[in-house]
C-alpha cells in the first residue's frame, strides 16, 4: 500500500514538473532560462521550515558536529570514507542511467577495492591506487541530466534545501534504488538493520556539518538574508553537479551576462 | 623626425606593455598582500581596515553593486543611485573584510587562467588545505577592459558565484517587500551598523 502511494506521489511529481519544465513541449536543459525559472513557490512555508531547521541545528546538530570534530582524525576520516564508499551504491546505478558506463565500471572497482582491502570502506585504498576523483551522483541529478526541470524550491524538515525534482529523486532511493537501504531495511540478515542505515545517514550528515562549521557561521554572520543565500548556493551547486562542472561554468554562473554588459556600457 | 617619431611610438608601446598587468599575477599579488595582513600580529580591527584598503583598490565595487541590484537598478533616480552606492560600498567592505579576517595566514596558490574575452579572464586558484579543511577551489573573475587596471568582479568558490548569491539575496529582499528599494536600503544600513 505504502509502495503504491509512493509510486502515485512520484507520478504526480513527475507530471507536475514535466508541465513546469517544458510547457512548450521541449526540454529546457542547457537553456539559460532553465536556471532562471526556479521558483520559490512555497516561500512562506519554506522560511518557516528553515527556521525550524535552524533551531534544530543550533540545539542538536551543531553541538554534535563540534563534538565529532574532537574525535581523533583517523576516526573521522574512517567514518567519512565508509559513508562515502556506501554512496557508491547509489552513484553506480546513476552513472549507468546517465549513460556513463565507463565511470560506473570505475566506481564498481572502487567499491570492491575499498570494501574489501579498505576494511569496509574505512580506508580509501582506491584513491591511493590512483583511481580518478570520485564524484557522487544521485537520482535527482539523473532526472536533471535527462532534462527534467527542478520544479519549485522546497526546504525539507531536518534534510534542508531541495527541489521537487531532487525530492522525487530521493524517493527513488527508498523504492529500490538504494541497495544499502534495501539490504538494511528489507534484507534478511543479522548484521544490518534499520538502525545501521539511520546511523550511516546520520554520520554522513554530521560529517558534512562538521566540515562546514566555520563556513556556515561566516555565511550567516555576513548575510543579509541567510535563507536566500543558502537557497542560491544550493541551486548553483545542483546545477553544477547535474552538468558535472567541478569548477562551475561561466555559462551557468553568468546566466544573466547582459546585466554586466549593461553596467559596462554605462 | 621619422626616427624621433618611431622612438616615441616604441617608447609608448614599451611603457604600455610594462604597465599592463597579467590577471594571474594581479590575483597572486592581491592574495599575497591580504595574506601578509592576515598573518600580522595586529588587532582584528586593524586587519579589517587594511583589508578594506586592498578591496577598494582591487575590486570593482561599483560594478558588483549595480549587478547585485538586478533589474531594480533601472528604477532608481540619481539620488537613490548615489545613496545605494554609498550603502553598498560600506556593506561590501564590511562583509568582505569580515569574511577574510576569520582566516589566519591563508595560503592561496594561483594555478592557471582562462581568457574568456577581452573583458574577462578567469584565474584559477586553490586555498591550500589544512588539517581541519580540505583544499578549496577558488576562481576569480577578473575584469580586464583596462589591462593596466584589472579588477575583481566575482569569486567563484567550488563553482559557487558570490556575486550571483548576493544578487539573489538582494532580489529576495526586494521581492518580499513589494520591490520597495527603501527596505533594501534599511537592511543594508542595519548590517553596516551592527
Amino acid at each position: 500500500m505504502l509502495k503504491k502511494s509512493s509510486i502515485a506521489i512520484i507520478c504526480i511529481f513527475l507530471f507536475a514538473f514535466n508541465v513546469y519544465a517544458s510547457s512548450d513541449g521541449e526540454l529546457k536543459l542547457g537553456n539559460k532560462e532553465d536556471t532562471k525559472e526556479i521558483k520559490d513557490c512555497f516561500e512562506k512555508l519554506n522560511r518557516a521550515t528553515f527556521a525550524l531547521n535552524q533551531g534544530l541545528d543550533k540545539a542538536i546538530i551543531k553541538p554534535i558536529a563540534k563534538g565529532y570534530r574532537n574525535l581523533p582524525d583517523q576516526v573521522q576520516k574512517g567514518a567519512k570514507n565508509a559513508v562515502t564508499n556506501l554512496s557508491n551504491l547509489i552513484t553506480i546505478p546513476n552513472n549507468i542511467l546517465q549513460g556513463d558506463v565507463r565511470t560506473a565500471i570505475i566506481n564498481t572497482g572502487r567499491l570492491v577495492v575499498n570494501t574489501t582491502v579498505g576494511l569496509l570502506g574505512t580506508i580509501d585504498v582506491a584513491n591511493k591506487m590512483g583511481f580518478p576523483k570520485y564524484e557522487r551522483e544521485d537520482y535527482g541529478q539523473t532526472l536533471g541530466a535527462w532534462g527534467v526541470g527542478p520544479g519549485c524550491y522546497i526546504v525539507l524538515p531536518v534534510l534542508g534545501p531541495s527541489t521537487i525534482r531532487d525530492t522525487a529523486g530521493s524517493f527513488a532511493n527508498v523504492l529500490g534504488g538504494d541497495p544499502w537501504y534495501n539490504a538494511s531495511i528489507h534484507g534478511n540478515n543479522e548484521f544490518l538493520s534499520e538502525g545501521v542505515f539511520v546511523a550511516s545517514k546520520a554520520i554522513s550528515g554530521i560529517n558534512f556539518r562538521s566540515e562546514n562549521l566555520e563556513s556556515f557561521d561566516n555565511l550567516e554572520t555576513n548575510s543579509i538574508d541567510f535563507y536566500a543565500s543558502l537557497r542560491s548556493l544550493y541551486l548553483q551547486d545542483r546545477e553544477n553537479k547535474i552538468k558535472n562542472n567541478q569548477r562551475g561554468s561561466v555559462e551557468i554562473i553568468y546566466q544573466d551576462e547582459e546585466d554586466w554588459e549593461e553596467i559596462d556600457n554605462k | 623626425m621619422k626616427k624621433l617619431l618611431t622612438f616615441i611610438i616604441l617608447l609608448t608601446l614599451c611603457l604600455g606593455n610594462a604597465q599592463s598587468i597579467e590577471p594571474n599575477a594581479f590575483v597572486q599579488s592581491t592574495v599575497n598582500r591580504a595574506s601578509e595582513i592576515l598573518s600580522k600580529n595586529i588587532s582584528k580591527e586593524k586587519k579589517i581596515n587594511q583589508l578594506k584598503i586592498i578591496a577598494r583598490e582591487t575590486v570593482d565595487i561599483r560594478g558588483i553593486g549595480f549587478y547585485s541590484l538586478g533589474s531594480a537598478r533601472k528604477e532608481l533616480n540619481e539620488n537613490e543611485k548615489n545613496l545605494y552606492f554609498s550603502l553598498f560600498e560600506n556593506y561590501f567592505l564590511k562583509s568582505f573584510s569580515s569574511r577574510l579576517s576569520e582566516y589566519t595566514n591563508p595560503k592561496i596558490e594561483v594555478r592557471g587562467e582562462k581568457i574568456i574575452n577581452k573583458n574577462y579572464t578567469i584565474v584559477n586558484s586553490v586555498l591550500v588545505s589544512t588539517p581541519n579543511r580540505p583544499e578549496i577551489k577558488i576562481d576569480w573573475r577578473i575584469y580586464t577592459k583596462n589591462p593596466n587596471n584589472p579588477l575583481i568582479r566575482d569569486l567563484i568558490i567550488e563553482g559557487l558565484s558570490l556575486a550571483r548569491t548576493q544578487k539573489e539575496e538582494f532580489a529576495s529582499i526586494l521581492n518580499s517587500n513589494d520591490r520597495d528599494i527603501k527596505t533594501l536600503f534599511k537592511t543594508l544600513e542595519d548590517f553596516i551598523k551592527n
